[in-house]
């Protein structure tokens, strides 16, 4: 159905209305999302911020397609993500997702370069692993196995691996969470650069507030709901901003 | 109070519950057959002992040609005899109208008014014959069961060879009967052996036993010797032609339970520690992974002031709720499965009463040993326990170290994708852990293996003992040796193709302190209906001068080629004869002694003489040619071999021998067990990897393959090595199924060892379906938040 339409440039990358979560039932019932409805438009660098808890993450498994939502509409492009079956989640999630996690989630059994082979394998247009880990600045440390690398190089690792495949969207839950400021730093500014050179969408989960100065759009989130939306006019580059 | 800690114990246990049911049922099932083999090894020697005790059953039995009444009291003189009884006994054959063959049974006197001293008989139905009614005679009851007879029938019995009708007044049964077989037959059937009992003046009228008896019992004592008792016997009886006095233990009915309750005990000792090893490989595994994986709460743990030994206890009272839940449960079952069993065994051996007892020691012991198994397994993992330090917990996780793992060649490295690589580097990273997981599998595999070799050892031993060894249709026995010319008159028999005569003398053979009582099998030089055949199949060469023993009767007398054996004869003039040993063989069935036809009666010093003869015939005249011999006076009986070969299959299957379909299944059960648990864990190692790997895109199928591979691998690896050990625990299987009656030999074909390969695979496959279903359902969100 994507064909048929003439704008498709026009489409939002992605677009939610009343979009609910609920866990558990009875007593122990948590709305993690509280009828959420959003647009998030092509190409723009997202930053979600708020308290922990807050259903930040549950909002981006469920655009990433690893969830399912209780009750609301999700889409991506036209795609509605809320009536795929499995499958079809699958296949949406190997030809436009790419994740990057706060415990980067590498094959220890494969070297960076491996790593990165992996997603090229299931991927139509993917890039070489080399130039994957070259964008990343990792070309020097191909064949390190994970163990032999240190967080932050992990992370890039796993920035290459998930921008290996030229993903339309590009899923970031606290992507420096477990890095020093400098080296999460550099992690951003990778993120940067892929959302520069592939024109990904990318949507970028932290506690950071000051990773808010490179986002197009700051989402403010608390208690499974939109707080506000703040558009932003002034982007700095990751280097620009005081932490 | 709940602390947390036993909070997470339980929440741990329901984690892992299905693993913790799986190793507690192979706890369980190990208490089980302990419990139930220990109690049924009680319950049958307490059931016997009752049974004989309560019909005064004999010490010693001593069978006499002809010895006249008096001497019974030369026989109570006797110091350390309590009692004496004499008694008339013959053999019989019985004619019923829908059957060709005439049966064989034994005939048995009881005192015309009163019940016996010895060897009373427990009447189950009807009544005793009554004083002066010499047509009145009592039925065994599996015999009258099996031919559909009851008291108040009539039977037509020859008894040395005048034919008469009797009435069935009674049915009864007796301690010694609880396997009754015809002469020269080796498995018991109800349908074709009778025990008559008549009125002591009637059957000696038939047998010319008036004022005499020709089998003595004799009761002992307490602390009176055996050996001493019948020496002194065949002393007093040796004028009137003593057969030989012999004890209780090797009574043929006796000597079959105690076979069975040895086995049984056996199998007590020898399966439960199976069991337990198996359970405690698989405790080990479990309780290593969990512990690696919760490394950093250990240490986060200790951290806060919990020492060493307070973290271990935790883990050891997980592995003791499953060893102590597994013991239970296995006393519970083993109870249950005793009291089915024991049932079984009462109508198989006919006793009259059964009570299934356990020792409860029996209790104590599978606990003890379920906790020390269990705990043992643990140790090992435990001390890594007291090794870590609380520093391990700030630190953030590592990623498992693949640096030194298998070095691919590089043009390998590149034919291979990725998820291959995957799994050789993780099969090979960790050799011992990979080690743990081939062995495992090759124990399964080595189990089904050795199990099916001597499945299919039995059926040979069947097919080989009556298609090989025995290619006649039948075996005709003669009433006392005749010469050759009743050949001629059997080959004469409208129907019969072939006949080939052979000889059987009862002996005891001694050498030095040993001896041993049973015959001497003379067969023709060149014999084609009836062979000796050693377990190769080749034919034993039977050497003019010398006997050939079979391995178990060598063992008794301990004796070699070369060696001199003093064979004393039991029938005819009874003499005394020296002759060397030529060889000795390993035989299929029975334990038998051969010798070529004309050496044994040229030491006789009667020739031409056979006691009986196979025969060949045409199966369009079987009915002409029953009818024939059943007619003639001198044929004692005769065996068709579809008959014998039905009763010994049955035989095969019932007692000891139906414990192989139960280790069958056992087998099965801990292949499927090891397999499945393998498969598991291998899962749990990895699920944050699957997901992860679901996450980027992979299909479920693609994600399983990961998984699968590996498990394939470690299968494929395994195949041979249990194919292996397979072989040598066929050895240890076949020697604990062997008895006295038959020996099993494992058969190995790749048609045996491709089945246990296929059924390994079976449990490989199911594992995987299994675990294959786990990796659809990962839930991608959970698995990645958990760090390991
Ligand atoms: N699998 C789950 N089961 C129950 N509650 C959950 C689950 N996952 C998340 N939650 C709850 O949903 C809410 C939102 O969680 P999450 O989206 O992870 O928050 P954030 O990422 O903003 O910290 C929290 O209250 C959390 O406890
Ligand atoms: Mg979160």
């Amino acid at each position: 159905m994507n064909g048929k339409l003439p704008n498709g440039d026009d489409i939002a990358a992605f677009r939610t209305r009343n979009l609910s979560k609920v866990y558990g039932e009875g007593a122990a019932t948590v709305h993690a999302l509280r009828g959420v409805s959003l647009e998030i438009p092509k190409g723009e660098i997202v930053v979600l911020l708020g308290p922990s808890g807050s259903g930040k993450s549950t909002l981006l498994n469920i655009l990433g397609g690893l969830d399912h939502a209780s009750s609301g509409e999700a889409y991506f492009q036209h795609q509605s993500l809320t009536e795929m079956t499995n499958a079809e989640l699958t296949q949406y999630r190997r030809a436009h997702v790419g994740f990057v996690f706060q415990f980067y989630n590498l094959m220890p059994s494969l070297t960076a370069v491996e790593n990165v082979e992996l997603v090229r394998e299931i991927a139509d247009q993917p890039m070489r692993p080399e130039e994957a880990l070259a964008l990343v600045g990792l070309d020097k440390r191909l064949h390190h196995f994970p163990s032999q690398m240190s967080g932050g190089e992990q992370q890039r690792v796993a920035i290459a691996r998930a921008i290996a495949k030229q993903p339309t969207v590009l899923f970031c839950d606290e992507p420096t969470g477990a890095l020093d400021s400098t080296t999460g730093r550099a992690v951003l500014k990778v993120l940067q650069n892929v959302n520069e050179t592939l024109g990904a969408t990318i949507l970028i989960v932290t506690h950071a507030a000051a990773t808010a100065k490179m986002a197009d759009r700051v989402i403010h989130f608390a208690d499974g709901d939109i707080r506000e939306v703040i558009v932003n006019t002034a982007k700095l580059s990751p280097e620009e901003i005081e932490w | 109070m709940v602390t947390p800690l036993n909070q997470k114990l339980v929440r741990d246990l329901w984690r892992i519950k299905s693993q913790a049911i799986a190793i507690g049922l192979v706890i369980a099932l190990g208490v089980l057959m302990l419990v139930m083999m220990h109690g049924l090894v009680n319950t049958l020697e307490e059931t016997r002992l009752a049974y004989y005790d309560r019909y005064r059953l004999a010490d010693v039995f001593a069978p006499v040609n002809r010895a006249p009444t008096h001497t019974l009291k030369e026989l109570a003189a006797i110091p350390g005899v309590a009692a004496v009884q004499g008694r008339v006994m013959g053999e019989a054959l019985i004619d019923l109208p829908e059957v060709n063959v005439p049966l064989r049974a034994r005939a048995i006197s009881l005192p015309d008014t009163g019940s016996p001293t010895l060897n009373d008989i427990f009447l189950t139905d009807g009544r005793m014959m009554l004083a002066g009614h010499v047509d009145e005679i009592i039925l065994l009851k599996g015999f009258a069961e099996a031919r559909q007879l009851t008291p108040g029938d009539s039977l037509t019995v020859t008894m040395n060879g005048a034919r008469r009708t009797f009435s069935i007044v009674g049915l009864a049964q007796s301690p010694e009967f609880f396997y009754s077989t015809a002469p020269g037959e080796l498995a018991a059937d109800d349908s074709r052996f009778a025990v008559i009992w008549v009125g002591e003046s009637a059957l000696a009228a038939a047998y010319d036993m008036e004022g005499a008896f020709n089998e003595a019992l004799l009761s002992l004592e307490p602390g009176a010797g055996l050996a001493a008792v019948t020496n002194a016997a065949d002393k007093i009886l040796y004028k009137f032609g003593s057969l030989g006095a012999y004890g209780l233990e090797n009574q043929l009915s006796n000597r079959f339970i105690s076979e069975e309750i040895d086995g049984l005990k056996a199998s007590a000792v020898g399966v439960p520690p199976l069991f337990l090893a198996v359970a405690a490989f698989l405790l080990y595994i479990v309780i290593s992974r969990m512990v690696q994986s919760e490394r950093e709460q250990i240490g986060l743990l200790k951290a806060f002031g919990y020492s060493s030994a307070e973290v271990s206890t935790h883990y050891l009272k997980l592995v003791l709720v499953i060893a102590i839940g597994g013991a239970l449960a296995g006393i519970a079952m083993g109870i249950a499965a005793g009291r089915g069993m024991a049932e079984l065994y009462q109508s198989y051996f006919k006793f009259p009463f059964i009570v299934f007892e356990v020792d409860p020691v029996t209790f104590y012991v599978g606990l003890l040993i379920s906790i020390g198994t269990a705990t043992a397994a643990s140790l090992l993992v435990l001390r890594s326990i007291f090794l870590l330090t609380p520093a391990v917990a700030m630190r953030p996780p590592l990623p498992p170290d693949y640096r030194n793992a298998l070095k691919l060649p590089e043009r390998f490295q590149r034919i291979l994708d990725q998820p291959s690589k995957m799994v050789l580097r993780r099969v090979f990273r960790q050799p011992g852990r990979m080690f743990a997981a081939v062995t495992g599998i090759a124990c399964g595999m080595a189990l089904s293996a050795g199990m099916i070799s001597v499945m299919s050892g039995f059926d040979r031993a069947l097919d080989v003992s009556f298609s090989v060894l025995d290619r006649s249709d039948a075996n005709v026995v003669f009433t006392h040796s005749l010469t050759q010319k009743s050949i001629i008159e059997l080959a004469q028999v409208p129907g019969v193709i072939a006949v080939e005569p052979y000889r059987s003398v009862p002996v005891i053979f001694r050498h030095g302190r040993h001896h041993y009582q049973g015959g001497i099998e003379g067969l023709v030089d060149n014999p084609r209906l009836y062979r000796a055949l050693d377990t190769s199949l080749q034919p034993i060469p039977l050497m003019p001068n010398g006997i050939v023993l079979s391995k178990p009767i060598a063992d008794i007398l301990q004796a070699a080629p070369g060696d001199w054996i003093t064979i004393d004869v039991r029938e005819g003039r009874r003499p005394l004869l020296q002759v060397p040993v030529a060889a000795v063989a390993n035989t299929l069935l029975g334990s038998p002694v051969y010798m070529q036809l004309s050496a044994l009666n040229h030491y006789l010093k009667e020739p031409e003489q056979v006691s009986g003869a196979f025969l060949r015939l045409d199966t369009a005249q079987r009915d002409q040619v029953y009818r024939a011999i059943k007619n003639m006076p001198a044929v004692a009986g005769i065996s068709l071999k579809l008959d014998s070969r039905i009763s010994f299959e049955k035989m095969m299957d019932q007692g000891a021998g139906a414990m192989r379909y139960i280790m069958a299944l056992i087998a099965g059960v801990i292949t499927f067990g090891i397999v499945f648990n393998s498969a598991r864990i291998a899962y749990a190692e990895r699920e944050r990897d699957l997901a992860s790997l679901r996450v980027i895109g992979f299909t479920k199928g693609e994600t399983a393959f990961v998984l699968l591979g590996e498990l394939t691998l470690v299968t494929l690896i395994a195949l041979p090595i249990g194919a292996a050990l397979g072989y040598y625990l066929s050895l240890a299987i076949s020697e604990g199924f062997s008895t006295d009656i038959y020996q099993i030999q494992p058969v190995y074909t790749s048609e045996n060892y491709g089945i246990a390969g296929l059924a390994v695979i079976f449990a490989s496959l199911v594992s995987g379906w299994l675990v294959k279903r786990d990796i659809d359902r990962i839930d991608l969100v959970s698995a990645l938040k958990s760090k390991e």
